[in-house]
């Protein structure tokens, strides 16, 4: 089977403390350590245990600045055959129907069964998987966390839906699979995996390559605007403990008794 | 504005609580709207369901047919293209059918999609102006969606407060034949079985105290020290997902969306940040103390108190000063 994974570059939310700059036009990007958004290196271990099972070719495609590479290339490091980067000026402040429609040509571009995305990324939108299948006209489903071949051209999935229940279905190649975490254990890449393939070319598509016009991505092409960012105030929030460790630890020793939370 | 549609999730014949929720949103959208909803089934459930619709919407549009039994996304999606008119809005509730059904549905209409929305905030023109959260909940956005050549946005269950009312008296329209029209659509993806989740050791879900352990736990081996403290204080564990995504702790252990809603006296999150899809599987608004290495986590901005530092070095002193006092 030849697959396609796509792949996005978001900032480690584990990692860093996410906060707004200040006129409240992005967050603090400073400081900030960056990774391969975490749903999609489940795609992208799925992708190579089937590779490994069925045969074919894994490729990892993302959408994104210069620094974008090193995701690819981590990928890369993980197992995936090819890596490619879509890159151009006038893809900055696109909407996810604008990341959609930069996948679909690259898609069209190649020779895919299979397309796996995340089942959402730090935009929390998981949108972009959906909408890649639509523009393609491919079968669909979100949220898989399982995969198997069932037969000629065939696959048998499931997805996880409300209360931890599983849904399988049969679906038909090609199609479009967002991953959800757990459908996995994915390996883990040394730097020696990164050196190995640091010489790799890794081609950049920017619409020109791609054949679609300016005007379907970027702000322009969006239909989807961000206007700011703000850090939410949700209720009174908690009553911090202050003072030393024991201190702390008493009063909250004290306040779970009260409330029945020590037996 | 262009006429809302509301799509009806349904189990059992009984309406999901997010049904009422799509009610109060698209009221917001614009008051004087008669808002529509939506209902697919089979025959049996299906008459009862738009019933119980019908009291909370203006309209029912119905769609009968034994395709439409379970709800698979890649039937109905087509289903709606023929249904909806132009430049439609259509609300879906932001869970595993929402994700499954709405993007490409947006496409299909050639319509905007606003995804997983917690608050709307007006109208200027054609363009709404919603909230939406980033980064699993540390920070918010205000958005603009151009609405004029149509919208499907998904809502956050939860986030819309339900308008219960049941005030209303909506026409049934039986939409069935003008659907199937041209007979049932070509289907890429067939439903085959629902496997239940298999039950663990302990029912969180009937535990009064929970000591729930999230990615901050860092390492497999530091579990030990969660069940110490959960022993010291009579409670149950219980975890964030990634703990059961890494295989160290069993599906049954967690709380959220998708793991088990849980309603507990009192409730503590160690090393969890507080995504809506863990705080989702919390009812009955426990006394839940957060312990968290990072001041800003959004658990902070729920939890009734806070204790800012690290689990690794809290836990252990707190479970041996439980021990002590409980000499
Ligand atoms: C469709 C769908 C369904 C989902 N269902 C669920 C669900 O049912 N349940 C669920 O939990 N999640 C669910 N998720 C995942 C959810 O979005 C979050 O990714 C998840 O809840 C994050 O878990 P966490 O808080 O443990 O980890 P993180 O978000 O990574 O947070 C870890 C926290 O620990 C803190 N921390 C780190 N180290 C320490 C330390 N040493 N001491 C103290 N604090 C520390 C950090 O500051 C951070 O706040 C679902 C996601 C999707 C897309
Ligand atoms: N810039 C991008 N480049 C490549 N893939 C992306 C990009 N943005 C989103 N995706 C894919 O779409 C999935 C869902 O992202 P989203 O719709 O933004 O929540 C991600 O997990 C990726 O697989």
């Amino acid at each position: 089977m030849e697959i396609l994974v796509c792949v996005k570059r978001v900032p480690d939310t584990s990692e860093n403390e996410i906060t707004v700059n200040r006129d409240g036009t992005d967050i603090e990007r400073e400081d900030l350590v960056y990774s391969v958004n975490e749903w999609d290196n489940y795609a992208v271990e799925e992708a190579i245990r089937l590779r490994d099972t069925g045969g074919g070719s894994v490729t990892v495609v993302s959408l994104g600045p210069e620094e974008t590479e090193e995701v690819i290339r981590r990928e890369m490091a993980m197992g995936a055959d090819k890596g490619i980067h879509l890159m151009d000026p006038v893809f900055e402040g696109s909407d996810g129907r604008g990341v959609a429609a930069a996948l679909k040509a690259e898609v069209e571009k190649g020779n895919y069964d299979l397309v796996l995305t995340g089942a959402q990324a730090d935009d929390g939108a998981g949108q972009v998987g959906g909408m890649l299948a639509a523009m393609l006209q491919w079968p669909f489903a979100a949220l898989v966390n399982h995969i198997e071949m069932s037969g000629d051209g065939i696959l048998k999935i499931g997805r996880e839906i409300a209360g931890g229940n599983q849904e399988f279905s049969e679906i038909r190649l090609p199609c479009v699979l967002s991953i959800q975490t757990g459908i996995n254990e994915p390996r883990y890449v040394g730097i020696r995996g990164i050196r190995k393939v640091a010489s790799l070319e890794i081609p950049v598509h920017g619409t020109a390559e791609l054949g679609i016009p300016p005007e379907a991505v970027g702000e322009v092409g969006a239909k989807v605007k961000r206007i700011d960012y703000f850090v939410p105030q949700l209720g009174d929030g908690a009553e911090i403990l202050e003072g030393s460790q024991e201190e702390i630890i008493d009063k909250l020793i004290e306040l779970l008794k009260s409330k029945g939370g020590i037996k | 504005m262009a006429q809302i549609f509301a799509y009806i999730l349904h189990k059992d014949g009984v309406l999901d609580d997010t049904a009422l929720e799509l009610r109060a949103a698209g009221a917001t959208l614009d008051p004087e709207a008669a808002v529509t909803a939506v209902v697919t089934g089979s025959a049996g459930d299906l008459e009862k369901v738009c019933k119980e619709a019908a009291r909370s919407f203006d309209t029912v549009w119905k769609v009968e047919n034994d395709a439409l039994a379970y709800p698979n996304a890649e039937v109905i999606r087509p289903l709606m293209k023929r249904l909806l008119p132009k430049n439609s809005l259509v609300l879906l509730p932001h869970e595993h059918f929402g994700m499954d059904l709405a993007p490409g549905l947006s496409v299909a209409l050639e319509a905007a999609y606003l995804p997983d929305s917690v608050a709307f905030e007006g109208m200027e023109g054609d363009v709404l102006k919603a909230v939406r959260e980033e980064y699993s909940g540390m920070v918010r956005t205000h958005v603009r969606c151009n609405l004029s050549t149509g919208a499907v946005i998904t809502l956050r269950p939860g986030a819309f407060a339900p308008d219960e009312r049941k005030d209303k008296t909506g026409e049934i329209m039986d939409k069935t034949p003008e659907v199937f029209q041209e007979g049932l659509p070509e289907v890429p993806r067939r439903y085959l079985e629902m496997v239940e989740a298999e039950a663990g050791d302990v029912d969180i879900t009937k535990s009064e105290v929970l000591v729930s352990v999230g990615r901050g736990i860092e390492e497999q081996d530091n579990l030990e020290m969660i069940q110490e403290l959960a022993k010291a204080m009579g409670a149950d564990v219980s975890c964030s997902r990634p703990i059961v995504d890494a295989k160290w702790m069993e599906k049954s252990r967690q709380v959220g969306t998708s793991g088990k809603t849980v309603k507990p006296k009192v409730y503590l999150a160690l090393g969890i940040s507080g995504s809506f899809q863990h705080l989702g599987g919390i009812k009955g608004s426990p006394f839940m103390v957060a312990v968290n290495k990072n001041p800003k986590a959004p658990i902070f901005q729920v939890a009734d108190v806070g204790v800012v530092a690290d689990i690794l070095d809290f836990v252990p002193n707190l479970t041996e000063k439980i021990a002590e006092s409980a000499k």
